[in-house]
């Protein structure tokens, strides 16, 4: 916990995006979490995102449970809206943000208590629903705010800070994600915000229901030896599959350099824009399901953490588009729009008499 | 890169910018904090061990610490201005109680070595003050009746009041020092007789220059030389000029000319200088301060006749010139051909240089001159190439500033405090360093590391109806305590050094991320060069240094760009291991004494 205000100050050659505001500008206040908490990187990262995006700040909507994870929304985008809900409960309001104002885009932040033990079943409906969010978990395998008991997503055989090893069977969202219809799933490291930034400005774009599990260390719960979700371990049992190479992203005609065959995946994204992943491992492909699936629990069995973008549907459905919504915002409704009068009532009754 | 050793006391040095910069090293944001917290008398002291002389320079001083204040670098917007270093030095030597006790005393025993000092301007009076102590019998001559040198006999009084300079004047003269005042020496061959163990010399650069145009014989009764005319209205000998004066010059003493006239009687007075503004001498608080009096500066008219009626001076008229520059960047004065511009004028201040002058020195004593008349000055010992013989202040390398003089009287009292130990006065000896946590809770720290974001404080006038009509009226007020309260917050405290300690880092990113100005950053080692360019935020002034830890487990660096940080401490909070701390670095520099002598020398300090 900090307790002087981050000063105004900034380097003399801190640059503006299109909109004319600096990175700066999309902080939030200083977070009251502890020093060295892979969240603070998260927010970092999610702030470069969303300044590189040159995103509207009030075009963005945060929603979160309850954790440390979920307190971190104060830290970033400080002049977006907000919205802190109970605990696990942050999908079912994001969906109603989103059907009430289609126009926001929207970004839940979670912890893997939050999504993998109290709101499990929040998290498996949103994702069915293709709700058209980013959604992201800061998973450190314990329960920090409330003094670093485990979590639903730590490792079996994975041992607590006093030596206590977890018995149960861990619940992993990027699989549960890829099951239930997710339409990007991707996994990342606090710890390496190369990877990090590039994979939320493509969820951001993409417009569908975006996961990304981030394992993201707690140095005052599950940093020791013996956890899997430490900076060391995380950093010694990394697999990334690919990178985004952010440098010839997201516009087509900004793509310069060839690579060799095989080691570049483009994909074309609904609006036009090119992800350029390079590959990292040969034979991983991004497009299929089932053996996205099967190859990271292949890994997951070896103890390794699979990273990078796992899958990705070029042209998915949501959620307004299953219901075949109106295109404008209901918020944008007036009541007569919304209620066509006695007249009309009148007429469907008759219709169902 | 290497990684840095901190343990070298110049890495930390170099960080507080303002320290470095200072000729006498004066520890500068130790003095503002304690400014900030009321203790005005330990505020003095800290100056006076290092400056000599802190409330005449806390009105007067070049303040070469304030174009390196980091707060010029690191503020928002279109206003960088310097911490108001100078000022905050006279609000602890205002607001101080009787310090005499603090003082050192008279030596009790002497140690049987006799010094002369010729001069008793600020160089000579600083290797008094060292020496007297130390139990050194020292011979102080001056051509004038009191001590001060040109801080009483060209700084106006309304710059410097009497007073202030009397008080701090009289603490060295006070050490039982023999003063030979009103005493002009006219033979260095003669004192050297007298069998001193050493000799200073430190007599200033005490010729002003003249300008040789038509009309100047002629003419002469109203054209005075600047730095003579100050000096002869400092001892009340000059107390009135012309209405209409025309100052010639663009430095300092143009400026002290000028204002002088205008409290004299001079009403029409203006400047004329041969350059344009900005290139002017002067430094830019002096011209404002001129402007602020009314006083017109003209640029670009290079003098060709004074004009006179049968020898009565009339006017004065000058040539119109343009600045052009070759492709070297050398700038050459042209003609612009426009017709001589002509300026009435009842008196002419000359304020155009000053110059050294050593008629008094046998050139056949061993001392060598170079081809300007300059003496050869060793510039770490300041010694002449005649054994015992040594120069400082003007007299060393030309005109320059009380703060140097003080800087050279330090070296000095250094070199003849070894020469009389039988010691080499080649090997210099190392600063008093200390570098110490300043930690003292979770989050808290002994210095106030919440950054101000207020602009700087200007220091209040007088009413200048008031000034302008007496001489001796003090223009500028001083802070308040409670302006000079936020202006010392206004530091950064850059003292208060991020040390990082390679073993407890776990490589978090934290510091990475709360770093308001991106100075962190984790990454491949590489050349300096290529460093500096891919650091988070590029590291371009190559004038201060980067920190470079040993490798880390990742196998990457930390490279912290020293340029821009703001002492802010947040790295520190956000770090949970502690790898960064703050800690504050206090370097004194070693003067004259037991300390400065041989065991105690730093290897890297050698004279050429
Ligand atoms: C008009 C003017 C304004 C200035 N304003 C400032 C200012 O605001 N701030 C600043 O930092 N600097 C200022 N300076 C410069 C500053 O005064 C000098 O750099 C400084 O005083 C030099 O100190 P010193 O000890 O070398 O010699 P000086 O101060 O020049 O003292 C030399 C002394 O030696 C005496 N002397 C010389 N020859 C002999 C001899 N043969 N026998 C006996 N005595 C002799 C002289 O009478 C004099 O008292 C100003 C200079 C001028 C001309
Ligand atoms: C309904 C309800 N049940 C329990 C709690 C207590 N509680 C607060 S935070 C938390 C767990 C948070 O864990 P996680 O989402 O992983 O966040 P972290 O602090 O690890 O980032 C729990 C159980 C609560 N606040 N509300
Ligand atoms: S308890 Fe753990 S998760 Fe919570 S702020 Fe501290 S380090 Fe982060
Ligand atoms: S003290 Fe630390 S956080 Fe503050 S500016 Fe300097 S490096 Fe950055
Ligand atoms: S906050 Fe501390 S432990 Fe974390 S990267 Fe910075 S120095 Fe290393
Ligand atoms: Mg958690």
């Amino acid at each position: 916990m900090t307790y002087i205000a981050k000063p105004r100050l900034h380097h003399p050659t801190l640059a503006a995006n299109k909109l004319g505001y600096t990175r700066r500008d999309y902080e939030g206040k200083i977070s009251t979490l502890c020093a060295g908490c892979g969240h603070d990187s998260i927010s970092a990262a999610i702030i470069q995102a969303c300044w590189e995006l040159d995103l509207e700040p009030h075009r963005v909507a945060k929603l979160s449970g309850i954790g440390c994870s979920s307190k971190t929304p104060d830290y970033f985008l400080g002049n977006s809206h907000g919205f802190n809900s109970v605990h696990g409960r942050m999908p079912s309001v994001l969906t109603g943000a989103n059907l009430a104002n289609r126009d926001l885009i929207y970004l839940g932040v979670s912890g893997d208590g939050d999504s993998a033990s109290i709101g499990i079943g929040q998290f498996a409906h949103v994702m069915r629903r293709g709700v058209n969010m980013v959604y992201l978990v800061e998973n450190n395998g314990v329960y920090g705010l409330t003094k670093g008991q485990f979590s639903a997503t730590a490792d079996q055989g994975s041992q607590s800070k006093r030596g206590v090893v977890n018995s149960d069977a861990p619940v992993d969202l990027v699989a549960l994600a890829l099951q239930l219809g997710a339409t990007f799933v991707a996994r990342s490291f606090s710890g390496d915000k190369a990877q990090l930034v590039p994979l939320i400005k493509a969820a951001i774009v993409h417009p569908g229901a975006a996961f990304i599990d981030v394992i993201s260390p707690c140095v005052a719960f599950n940093n020791h030896a013996g956890s899997t979700k430490s900076y060391e371990y995380v950093r010694g049992h990394n697999e990334p599959v690919n990178r985004i190479d952010f440098d010839y992203w997201p516009k087509r005609e900004e793509i310069t350099v060839d690579y060799p065959a095989g080691e570049v995946i483009s994909v074309t994204q609904h609006d036009g824009s090119v992800l350029r992943l390079r590959k990292l491992a040969p034979d991983y492909d991004p497009h299929n399901r089932i053996t996205a699936m099967n190859y990271v629990q292949e890994h997951q069995a070896k103890g390794e953490v699979v990273t990078g973008l796992l899958y990705v549907d070029p042209d998915p459905e949501d959620l307004h588009r299953h219901l075949n919504t109106f295109d404008a915002p209901f918020n944008t409704l007036g009541a007569k729009d919304l209620c066509p009068g006695a007249a009309a009532l009148e007429k469907i009754n008759a219709a169902l008499r | 890169m290497k990684p840095t050793d901190i343990r070298d006391p110049s890495y930390f040095h170099k960080v507080v910018d303002c320290q470095w910069a200072c000729p006498a090293h004066t520890p500068v944001p130790e003095y503002i904090r304690l400014i900030a917290q009321g203790r005005y008398d330990d505020a003095y002291m800290v100056n006076w061990y290092s400056n000599v002389f802190p409330g005449v320079l806390g009105r007067t001083c070049d303040r070469p610490c304030e174009p390196a204040c980091r707060r010029g670098r690191v503020e928002d917007g279109q206003s960088k201005e310097p911490v108001a270093i100078c000022r905050l030095k006279r609000v602890a030597a205002d607001n101080k109680s009787d310090i005499r006790a603090r003082l050192p005393k008279a030596a009790k025993q002497k140690n049987g070595k006799r010094i002369a000092l010729i001069g008793a301007g600020p160089a000579s009076l600083t290797v008094a003050r060292d020496l007297a102590p130390l139990g050194y019998h020292l011979v102080v001559y001056d051509q004038d009746p009191q001590g001060g040198g040109m801080m009483r006999t060209q700084i106006p009084k309304f710059r410097l009041p009497e007073s202030v300079l009397d008080e701090e004047v009289a603490y060295i003269t006070d050490l039982g020092l023999e003063l030979r005042l009103g005493q002009r020496v006219d033979s260095l061959k003669a004192v050297l007789a007298e069998g001193y163990d050493a000799v200073f010399v430190g007599c200033g650069a005490p010729r002003g220059r003249d300008l040789d145009i038509p009309g100047r014989a002629q003419a002469a009764a109203h054209i005075h030389i600047g730095i003579d005319w100050l000096s002869s209205v400092s001892f009340g000998h000059i107390d009135s000029i012309g209405k209409r004066v025309i100052v010639l010059g663009g430095g300092n003493t143009a400026m002290d000319c000028c204002r002088s006239s205008k409290r004299l009687g001079g009403e029409d007075v203006k400047v004329i200088v041969r350059s344009g503004y900005e290139e002017m001498k002067a430094s830019p608080w002096e011209k404002e301060d001129a402007t602020h009096e009314g006083i017109p500066i003209l640029n670009f008219l290079v003098p060709k006749a004074f004009i006179h009626d049968n020898g009565r001076l009339t006017g004065m008229s000058f040539e119109k010139v343009k600045a052009e520059y070759d492709a070297k960047g050398r700038r050459r004065l042209l003609p612009t051909g426009e017709p001589d511009q002509h300026f009435e004028c009842d008196d002419v201040l000359v304020a155009i240089g000053q110059e050294n002058a050593f008629p008094w020195i046998e050139r056949d004593l061993g001392i060598e001159f170079d081809q300007w008349g300059m003496p050869k000055v060793d510039e770490v010992t300041m010694a002449s190439t005649l054994r015992g013989v040594f120069f400082g202040g003007d007299a060393a390398f030309g005109p320059k500033n009380i703060i140097w003089a003080v800087a050279h009287g330090h070296e000095a009292a250094i070199s003849i405090d070894q020469l009389c130990n039988g010691e080499d006065i080649r090997t210099r000896p190392a600063p008093m360093v200390n570098l110490v946590s300043q930690k003292m809770g979770i989050h808290e720290w002994s210095y106030d590391n919440e950054v101000s974001l207020d602009q700087r404080f200007k220091v209040p006038w007088n009413d200048v109806r008031v000034t302008l009509k007496n001489i001796k009226l003090e223009v500028e007020k001083g802070f308040d305590a409670a302006t000079a309260f936020k202006e010392a917050q206004r530091c950064l405290n850059c003292d208060a050094q991020t040390v990082f300690s390679a073993s407890l880092c776990i490589e978090c990113d934290a510091c990475v991320d709360i770093c308001p100005m991106d100075c962190i950053t984790f990454t491949a080692n590489a050349e300096e060069d290529e460093l500096r360019q891919r650091l988070n935020a590029p590291a371009l002034n190559s004038a201060q240094d980067l920190y470079v830890s040993t490798t880390l487990k990742t196998g990457r660096i930390m490279a912290k760009d020293e340029d821009v940080c703001l002492h802010c401490g947040l790295c520190a909070e956000r770090c949970p291991t502690g790898a960064w701390d703050m800690q504050k670095f206090f370097l004194e520099m070693t003067h004259a004494g037991p300390s400065c002598r041989d065991k105690h020398a730093a290897p890297g300090r050698k004279a050429a």
